[in-house]
């Protein structure tokens, strides 16, 4: 379990907050930013929309759309979709986080606590 | 009868000889983690809660298919990644990392082990109405069959099987995806491959309410919640699930120990596909047991839990009856052996090692036996529960017990910890400790225990015979929010400089793996 130790003697505090306040990681974090908060959001909106849906308008929820199936059914199976949309599209954006973090790793071993 | 125990053996031993194997230096891989993520999510609630609950609810039980699947993406985008990255092992180290151990590590043990109990007690109700409807005609009680269940995996997950979680998650994810797909086919076959055929007969479900025949839709909402208060309980429902797996401890330890980041969301994204996939099965199985069995059936034979067994039976006969069976006895025992090692870990580990005895090194054979009396400990008061709840009560229901304590009391303090620079220790006390009791008092209080029974009702009486104090069955609308302002509010009422300090170093480890990294040979 040497992962787990409490602290990383290699680096200090003082260290980490060089680095967490160096430009190629404040770049890291704005990416992820500008990627994980609208996906979040999105997902909210679409997900706590099947619940009102259902819950308050259960009559537009009831619409038969093909044969007897329902809006309400048609908007629960969406669900799955846009999940795996969202996790696609986040594998794609992860990769640019992962060469980002590539970059600021490297340096890191380079020039331990000078960026 | 026997097909079922071979398979259920066959499963066990194959998992023993897979996991020594891995023992031996193998690396897990995305996939191969996103199956044990499925393994872990997917219980006797998935499986026979879930099925049971669309026969008998239709729309709204599909709600509860949906909320599983969807909680993947909160943890995907936002707990998976900077959860391995940190490199702990338990909820209580992630806390500890910034904050003082000893008040934080001893909460999140009881709150890991409170979600843990509603989880087990969900695996055994499963367990027990599964042996009372094989063995119906041979005098076997519920509550006998609630005790030889719960003393058989306690058995074995105490003296055997502590050590093969993965490749029983992953094994036990495979058969019952295999299960899932088969059981579809055999519905399918039933509607000679027209889907629309089956749709058909799910808008006219035709069983007894109230003493009145009724007809219904099942592809319509309304048949459990209705206004004024219904749309208010889905919505709590769906907050509970947003949050409540990502805050879930047997879900969570499984991105603990993937080699980096990159294979914890790819094992995030292989297991929302396995689940989602199997979820959207369950939609269809669930109608096709209401059509096949209809609900009056399904209540008088069984209750809502064993619907997919006996659909299985219905389509399938006696073999592939015994088939499901043994899936469904093997997903209860890994579930049971993940709940088991997550809630014992963080007892020894967080509670006995470093809050009772501060962090000094313990022999190894006593962490050991410590983990083992907790594991016991959970798992009799999980049976004594089980059996005051009796085989009626809906899996899934209990399971979502579980959730909602995760949602208002884990979920809040390791997000709090990991995004908010100013969190502090009052703040995560006050969080875990109002999520905890306010969920729990909300549960007991909630529709879902109290409740006036007529005399003359058979089957699933309220364990509290009096008028609900809570009118929601849901309770995450009130727990969840409660969880997150105490934490908030006692935070900003405190300062803790130290913790703040350390936030920098949270903040870097967490996105770049820095720390983490050179454990794995980089």
């Amino acid at each position: 379990m040497s992962k787990s130790a409490e602290t990383d003697p290699a680096r200090t505090t003082q260290d980490y907050a060089a680095i967490a306040a160096s430009k190629p990681f404040r770049h890291l974090l704005g990416v992820k930013k500008t990627f994980i908060i609208p996906a979040f959001l999105i997902f909210l909106v679409h997900y706590f929309a099947l619940a009102v849906l259902v819950g308050y308008a259960p009559k537009l929820a009831s619409t038969r759309v093909i044969g007897t199936v329902t809006i309400g059914y048609l908007f629960a199976l969406s669900q799955f979709f846009v999940g795996w949309v969202i996790a696609a599209l986040y594998l794609l954006a992860a990769s640019k986080f992962d060469a980002l973090t590539t970059d600021i790793l490297s340096q890191e071993d380079q020039h331990p606590g000078e960026q | 009868m026997a097909a079922t125990l071979g398979i259920t053996y066959w499963a066990a031993r194959r998992s023993r000889g897979a996991s020594a194997y891995f023992a031996a230096g193998r690396q897990i891989r995305a996939w191969q983690n996103g199956f044990a993520v499925a393994g872990d999510f997917m219980s006797a609630a998935s499986f026979l809660g879930l099925i049971g609950l669309i026969a008998l609810q239709g729309m709204d039980g599909i709600l509860y298919s949906v909320g599983g699947f969807v909680a993947f993406v909160t943890i995907l985008l936002l707990m998976a990644e900077p959860l391995r990255n940190l490199g702990k092992y338990t909820m209580g180290d992630v806390l500890a990392y910034r904050f003082n151990p000893r008040p934080v590590r001893a909460l999140a043990a009881f709150s890991t082990m409170t979600s843990a109990t509603f989880y087990m007690i969900a695996q055994m109700v499963g367990g027990g109405a599964l042996v009372n409807l094989l063995f119906a005609d041979s005098g076997i009680t519920y509550n006998m069959a609630v005790a030889g269940v719960g003393t058989l995996m306690l058995v074995y997950v105490v003296f055997g099987g502590m050590l093969a979680t993965t490749w029983v998650q992953i094994i036990k994810a495979m058969l019952l995806s295999v299960c899932g797909i088969v059981l579809t086919l055999l519905v399918l076959h039933r509607f000679h491959f027209h889907l629309l055929d089956l749709f058909a007969a799910a808008s006219q479900i035709t069983y007894h309410q109230n003493g009145h025949l009724i007809v219904r839709d099942f592809l319509q909402p309304g048949l459990h919640y209705h206004l004024p208060l219904g749309p208010v309980d889905l919505l709590s429902l769906s907050l509970m699930y947003v949050f409540g797996t990502a805050g879930l401890p047997h879900v969570l330890v499984k991105f603990y120990t993937v080699p980096d980041a990159k294979t914890a969301r790819h094992s995030v994204v292989w297991a929302m596909f396995v689940i989602g996939g199997f979820y959207v099965l369950a939609t269809l199985i669930g109608l096709a047991a209401a059509i096949e069995l209809g609900p009056d059936s399904i209540l008088a034979v069984g209750g809502t839990n064993m619907a997919g067994p006996r659909l299985a039976q219905a389509l399938g006969g006696d073999l592939f009856l015994a088939f499901v069976s043994a899936v469904a006895f093997a997903t209860i025992l890994a579930v049971v052996a993940g709940l088991m090692i997550s809630a014992s870990t963080s007892f020894a580990h967080d509670f006995w090692t470093n809050v009772v005895h501060r962090g000094r090194e313990r022999a190894q054979g006593e962490s050991v036996l410590v983990a083992r009396i907790s594991a016991v400990g959970v798992g009799l008061l999980s049976m004594l529960i089980a059996t005051r709840l009796g085989p009626a009560s809906n899996v899934i229901i209990l399971a979502t017990f579980g959730m909602v304590v995760a949602a208002s009391a884990n979920f809040p303090a390791l997000a709090l910890s990991i995004y908010w620079r100013r969190f502090n220790t009052a703040g995560a006390v006050a969080g875990i400790t109002a999520g905890l009791l306010g969920s729990l008092a909300l549960i007991v209080a909630s529709p879902n225990l109290m409740g006036v029974d007529p005399i003359s009702a058979t089957g699933g009486r309220h364990l509290i015979q009096a008028p609900p104090l809570f009118p929601f069955e849901n309770v995450g609308i009130v727990s969840v929010p409660l969880g997150f302002l105490a934490a908030i509010v006692a935070t900003l009422l405190s300062r803790e400089p130290a913790a703040e300090e350390k936030y920098d170093e949270l903040l870097v480890r967490a996105n770049t793996g820095l720390g983490a990294e050179q454990a794995t040979g980089h």
